[in-house]
């Protein structure tokens, strides 16, 4: 098989507190192929956007540190690398988009500025024929009147055109991944199908691979071709997306799938949603074992005595789980 | 990167509001010092050579004995057509009078606020990217020494070293140099040097801190991480994305300071006899000289007014949010 773009393996990101060491992502394995989309799923504080920005080094060291692990790019392990050579890769190769469209811009600068901003510097372009580039791209995502929006700053546009403009940023150079960590949370529901469907349709004109982190497993299933679901720091399920939905391993994910919204269930039926109970448990001091234990009802003595190790349980299906 | 342009309007507007603060600033010091004990007079009074029928032809002149509001209107409608009074101890135009010594005043005022912000920027921006670091915590300590040390100490200390030990820099500010040509300005520039330095660090203290948290506050926030993640290299994502916003809240407290620098250029001036508006307004207000006190407070506030509306136009232009609404 072909060597995956992304693959990260055994990845710990820590960051070091008042209170100690706060263990965000411990120990996570995933990988995405060339043109696909992985679907990262997890409760709030599972360490879903340390991994993504760990990706791109945009972790702030300290009080964060790589305390083990690799992050492969095409082969390349990117943790030795220093900031100049990262800088090389991202909005090149790598390029992000976060959750607050609101916060991501600069207010200061117009939105064709900051776009011409990454294509002058990748694409050794003067300014001119690079704010050129920054209207086609805006024209791309579909803002109406392209030309003159360039020059608008980022408070004249609303949340949904904002996370437009971010798309038409990370994919100004082409990057061979887009990392979108929850990129339509912020928005309003008819705007989230826009923006996925915009997201979509980028992917199929560039053929980039994307990452699509999110709290939501009907994004998942509408959009991805592999899933990757993180509990507390770890990896617990990894699978294609029918084998996800088909054949839930995990405790954790079989909760996570049905506390989905679904339309096409009864009104009575759709009361009864069920949320998986208690919390993510502290990642400061995580607990020694499978980390779901406390929250799970299959849990057994050995669930607590070793952290269990990931399975294969069928092709490319993975879990974490004694069972 | 392309610039904000700030709309006429905006100026206009600013303009115009400046004109009631004016009026309102000028009532205001007018009944203070109407209020204030002591008249020009009085020396008039006390020397028996002058009759009192002088006296009171004088005071009529003068119109000493006209009710307060009479005369703020006579002082107003003078002063709009240029006349900004008569200095009885000086017995000369009190425009005059400010005019010779504004020049110094400013000079020494506006080259200390660009040594402040020569030395705030530069300091405040490195310390605040390496928080608790050996620079920070010298930077922060210095910037609390200097902030804490009243500038007639500091002054005293520059004169006690620089003038009368080393004997490098003159301790009196002289008007009258001989010399001309290159060597005119360079004295200049040397009697000029301890007043700055006084006023500039001590400014420049207390810009540091400030400096220092607004660029901490910036540096956190998301857009940040959007600039990082485009790999434009640290040193743009701070000057570019970081500095140029982190200044905005700078620029209003450095024109916000304006009224603790005029204060503090009075002090300064009293140490090292600098022949500006400071320690005229002093000296005339010992004199009992009203209207060259009239003039000179309202010239200050005139002075603070502008830095304000300065500062407002140039925060319109850094932050593009501003002058659309
Ligand atoms: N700079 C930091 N210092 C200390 N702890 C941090 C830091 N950044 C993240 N964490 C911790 O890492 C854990 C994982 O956070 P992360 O933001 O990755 O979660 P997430 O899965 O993205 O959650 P969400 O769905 O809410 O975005 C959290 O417990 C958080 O408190
Ligand atoms: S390992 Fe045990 S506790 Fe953990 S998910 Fe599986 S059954 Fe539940
Ligand atoms: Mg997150």
């Amino acid at each position: 098989m072909a060597e995956p773009l992304l693959d990260i393996r055994g990845l710990k990101t820590w960051f070091k507190t008042d209170d100690g060491m706060v263990r965000a992502v411990d120990g996570v394995d995933l990988h995405i192929d060339r043109g696909e989309t992985l679907g990262v799923v997890g409760e709030s504080g599972c360490g879903k956007t340390v991994t993504a920005r760990s990706v791109l080094k945009l972790i702030d060291m300290p009080p964060g540190r790589f305390e083990a692990g690799q992050i492969l790019w095409q082969g390349r392990d990117l943790i030795p690398l220093s900031m100049d050579e990262m800088d090389k890769i991202r909005a090149k190769e790598i390029a992000i988009i976060f959750q607050e469209p609101m916060t991501s811009l600069n207010p200061v600068y117009t939105v064709g500025d900051q776009i011409a901003e990454v294509i002058a510097l990748h694409q050794k372009l003067s300014r001119k024929q690079a704010i050129a580039g920054a209207a086609e791209m805006l024209r791309l995502v579909d803002i109406p009147n392209p030309e003159r929006r360039v020059h608008d700053y980022p408070h004249q546009f609303s949340g949904g055109m904002r996370q437009r403009v971010m798309i038409a940023m990370a994919l100004s150079c082409q990057p061979k991944l887009l990392i979108a960590d929850e990129p339509t949370t912020a928005l309003d529901v008819t705007i989230q199908a826009q923006i996925l469907e915009l997201m979509q349709e980028m992917k199929e004109r560039f053929g980039m691979a994307i990452m699509l982190i999110t709290h939501a497993m009907g994004v998942v299933a509408e959009t991805c071709q592999r899933v990757t679901v993180m509990y507390a720091g770890n990896v617990v399920e990894e699978a294609s997306v029918e084998a996800l939905f088909g054949d839930p391993r995990h405790p954790y994910t079989q909760g996570l799938i049905r506390s989905i919204p679904r339309v096409d269930r009864s009104a009575e039926k759709k009361q009864r949603l069920e949320a998986i109970a208690g919390t993510v448990p502290n990642l400061l001091d995580p607990p020694l074992g499978c980390r779901f234990a406390a929250r799970c009802k299959f849990a057994m003595d050995v669930c607590t005595q070793g952290l269990p190790p990931l399975k294969e349980v069928g092709p490319g299906h993975y879990v974490r789980c004694v069972l | 990167m392309q610039v904000h342009r700030v709309s006429r309007q905006y100026v206009i507007r600013k303009l115009l509001i400046m004109i009631p603060s004016l009026l309102g600033i000028s009532v205001v010091l007018f009944s203070l010092l109407a209020l204030a004990p002591g008249d020009p007079f009085d020396e008039l009074a006390t020397n028996p050579a002058v009759p009192p029928e002088v006296r009171a032809a004088l005071r009529a002149k003068f119109g000493l004995d006209d009710p307060v509001w009479m005369r703020y209107w006579h002082w107003l409608i003078a002063l709009l057509q240029g006349d900004w009074g008569f200095s009885f101890v000086s017995r000369m135009d009190v425009s005059t009078l400010i005019m010779q010594r504004l020049p110094v005043t400013l000079i020494v005022i506006g080259a200390s606020q660009i040594l402040a912000i020569a030395i705030a920027i530069p300091v405040g921006v490195l310390a605040a990217t390496r928080p608790y670091s050996l620079f920070d915590q010298v930077a922060n300590t210095f910037a609390f020494i200097g902030f804490s040390l009243p500038t007639f100490f500091t002054g005293l200390v520059l004169i006690l070293v620089f003038s009368i030990q080393l004997d490098w820099l003159p301790f009196v500010y002289r008007a009258d140099i001989a010399a001309t040509g290159w060597a005119f300005y360079w004295e200049h520039i040397k009697q000029s040097i301890m007043p700055v330095t006084v006023l500039g660090l001590f400014q420049g203290a207390a810009l540091v801190r400030f400096v220092r948290s607004s660029v901490l506050d910036v540096i956190r926030l998301d857009y940040v991480t959007t600039a990082r993640s485009k790999g434009i290299g640290e040193r743009k994502v701070i000057t570019r994305h970081v500095v140029r916003t982190a200044l905005i809240p700078v620029v209003t407290l450095v024109a916000l300071q304006m009224p603790i620098v005029f204060s503090g250029a009075i002090v300064t001036e009293q140490i090292f006899r600098v022949p500006g508006i400071g320690s005229l307004l002093i000296s005339s207000m010992l004199a009992n000289d009203t209207p060259v006190v009239m003039g000179v407070t309202f010239v200050s506030a005139c002075l603070v007014v502008i830095f304000n509306l300065i500062a407002d136009i140039l925060y319109g232009w850094l932050d593009p949010r501003i002058a659309f609404r």
